[in-house]
């Protein structure tokens, strides 16, 4: 089949959602930002709310989220991006509000926020996209990176005795009774992608169904903060970072 | 009502659409006075208590890209916390109206009243360059007008305005006479109004971004350029000021908020053992009425600026007299309050016999 017999519409068997620009995305190669995003999207198409949206961009790798994701957004101070979706949705109930954040940005400095916010039950969804490190910055040690895991700032290992153990969010939040929905998942390969998918979806029904905070983590890789090749660093986060950090679902509404 | 009670009620009948806060003395009656008024039921508007001033002031930055009039209120450390989400709202040219009743510092310093918050009012407070409309309460009144003025200038200009009052005018009680309800924008109305507001993109338009970030140095100084003209524009429309006694006075007051009610009696004072005194109460410290200060240089012989600080606002009151005439300072600070006395003895022993 040559190009000219591909692009029939007849042939067409998957289509980028309007709902990502055509900007290039200014991930590195290998990163997974880029699906969180267009899974997203994909989701807001689908549900057809992407009108009814707003997005809440955090400080870090993903500060330019609006570049990419073509619905309205804002752009928050480092951390408290909970807050303004705090802010937006208490004045716009009915319509869909979201954040997309790092872990640097939701379990250091936007602790307070997110327990808080989590813990009055906002309506909300947080996408919290978790690699381990802060990549924007160049590689320093987050508060998710793993026991003896180098960074630029833990350059021989992370040193639980004088830097504390890893912070697991998701677990926390998921024992506020605010919170109706809190899954952990990855997107490195099609069968996680498509679970991964599934539980963002789950999390904008229950939005819509106004049952309170819905939480969905991603683990995902960072090759260059942590100095390997896209394959290698997949590899490693399965044999890392899922012992740690377990996919599946963690909590989920009452029926 | 007590001057606090005064501007959360006159919030709600200009027509606000959220408050934001977090307690603190000696500002705690606006959040109390908002919970148990319910705006919720009279006027739909939104009333939260937020975790800290932090959240609270990011609250109102997402709000205000949604295109709603909001405000916070605070007291002085208070208020240093919310300087983060203030730059970013100068930034990102939102508009939001904010409350510093301020209260006796450094530190946790005291909650007895202070003018002390005065540079970080007008100088910025934030990092970056950038300037506030900055309003200052001399009475319970002026608490209540000032919010609807506050909320227009906001929206007028795209940038937050603080109203710096401090804890004398926020606990005292004053009779108050109060505008009318003003009904709240829908949020179609929103729509149609404010093009930029974060609502959810339609088909029909691209999509909004609400953010103070430009990566290329030549888009952030562009954007720096448009942000100085707009406070030039500012300072050529907005300055408000009242004098007393002003026609034939040969020394002047210069003072604002609750130190220019202490200054009113000191002119009384002072006419009353033959000094010619005068006063001049900027009633906005940003824009600062410079050229109104400059030009009284011709007939004052000197210029007293009162102030519960160790002298902030006399810099200024230096920058517009330009050296044509002696300025001095005189304050109580740390949450003393000045008698009217101490000033006349003050004008006396700095300006007339220094």
């Amino acid at each position: 089949m040559d190009i000219k017999e591909i692009i029939k519409p007849e042939n067409l068997v998957y289509k980028k959602t309007e709902f990502m620009t055509d900007n290039p995305l200014s991930y590195c190669p290998g990163c997974g930002h880029g699906t969180a995003h267009r899974l997203t999207m994909e989701v807001l198409e689908e549900m057809e709310i992407a009108d009814q949206t707003i997005g809440v961009a955090p400080v870090g790798c993903s500060v330019l989220a609006y570049d990419f994701m073509n619905i309205d957004m804002q752009q928050a101070a480092h951390g408290r991006a909970p807050a303004v979706a705090t802010g937006i949705k208490r004045c716009y109930p009915d319509k869909f509000v979201f954040t997309y954040q790092g872990d640097g940005d939701l379990a250091a400095i936007g602790t307070a926020e997110t327990i808080h916010a989590c813990n009055r039950g906002e309506n909300i969804t947080i996408i919290f996209v978790n690699n381990g490190i802060y990549g924007m910055t160049g590689g320093q040690m987050a508060p998710t990176t793993l026991p003896g895991m180098r960074s630029s700032t833990s350059p021989y290992g992370r040193d639980i005795e004088s830097m504390g153990n890893p912070l697991k969010m998701t677990e926390l939040v998921a024992q506020l009774p605010g919170v109706s929905y809190v899954s952990r998942q990855a997107v490195h390969t099609p069968r996680h992608v498509r679970k991964a998918k599934k539980a963002i979806r789950q999390a904008f029904e229950l939005q819509k169904a106004k049952q309170g905070t819905t939480f969905v983590e991603i683990v995902s890789n960072c090759n260059s903060g942590w100095k390997m090749t896209p394959v290698q660093s997949n590899i490693w986060m399965e044999e890392n970072m899922f012992p740690y950090y377990p996919l599946g679902e963690i909590k989920t509404p009452e029926k | 009502m007590k001057g606090n009670e005064a501007i959360a009620e006159a919030a709600i009948r200009a027509g606000a659409d959220a408050y934001f806060g977090y307690p603190i003395t000696p500002q705690s009656e606006v959040i109390e006075y908002l919970m148990a008024e319910k705006p919720h039921e009279r006027t739909g508007k939104v009333v939260l208590q937020a975790e800290s001033e932090v959240a609270a002031i990011n609250m109102v930055y997402g709000a205000a890209g949604a295109g709603k009039k909001v405000w916070t209120s605070s007291s002085s450390p208070g208020i240093s916390l919310k300087q983060e989400g203030i730059s970013y709202m100068a930034g990102a040219e939102l508009p939001c109206v904010v409350l510093n009743v301020v209260r006796g510092g450094p530190g946790l310093g005291t909650i007895q009243p202070s003018q002390a918050d005065y540079f970080q009012a007008v100088k910025g407070g934030g990092h970056g360059d950038y300037k506030l409309i900055v309003l200052a309460p001399a009475s319970v009144q002026e608490m209540a007008d000032h919010v609807g003025e506050a909320f227009d200038l906001a929206f007028k200009y795209l940038t937050p305005v603080l109203i710096l009052s401090d804890g004398v005018i926020g606990q005292m009680m004053e009779k108050v006479w109060l505008e009318e309800q003003q009904p709240r924008l829908s949020n179609e109305e929103i729509a149609e109004k404010y093009s930029w507001a974060t609502v959810g993109k339609t088909k029909n338009r691209e999509r909004n971004i609400i953010t103070s970030l430009r990566l290329k140095s030549d888009e952030m100084e562009a954007h720096n350029i448009v942000l100085q003209k707009k406070y030039k524009s500012i300072e050529e429309n907005e300055v408000r000021f009242e004098t007393f006694d002003c026609d034939d006075a040969e020394y002047l007051f210069v003072a604002y908020g609750s130190s220019a009610r202490i200054c009113q009696k000191a002119v009384q004072i002072a006419r009353a053992e033959g000094i010619k005194a005068g006063l001049l109460r900027p009633i906005t410290l940003f824009p600062f009425p410079k050229n109104e200060i400059n030009a009284l240089t011709s007939r004052v012989k000197g210029m007293l600026s009162v102030e519960m600080s160790s002298g902030q606002m006399v810099e200024d009151v230096k920058l517009a007299v330009n050296g044509k005439i002696k300025v001095e300072h005189f304050g109580r600070f740390g949450g003393i309050i000045p008698t009217p006395d101490e000033v006349v003895e003050a004008l006396e022993q700095k300006i007339i016999g220094g």
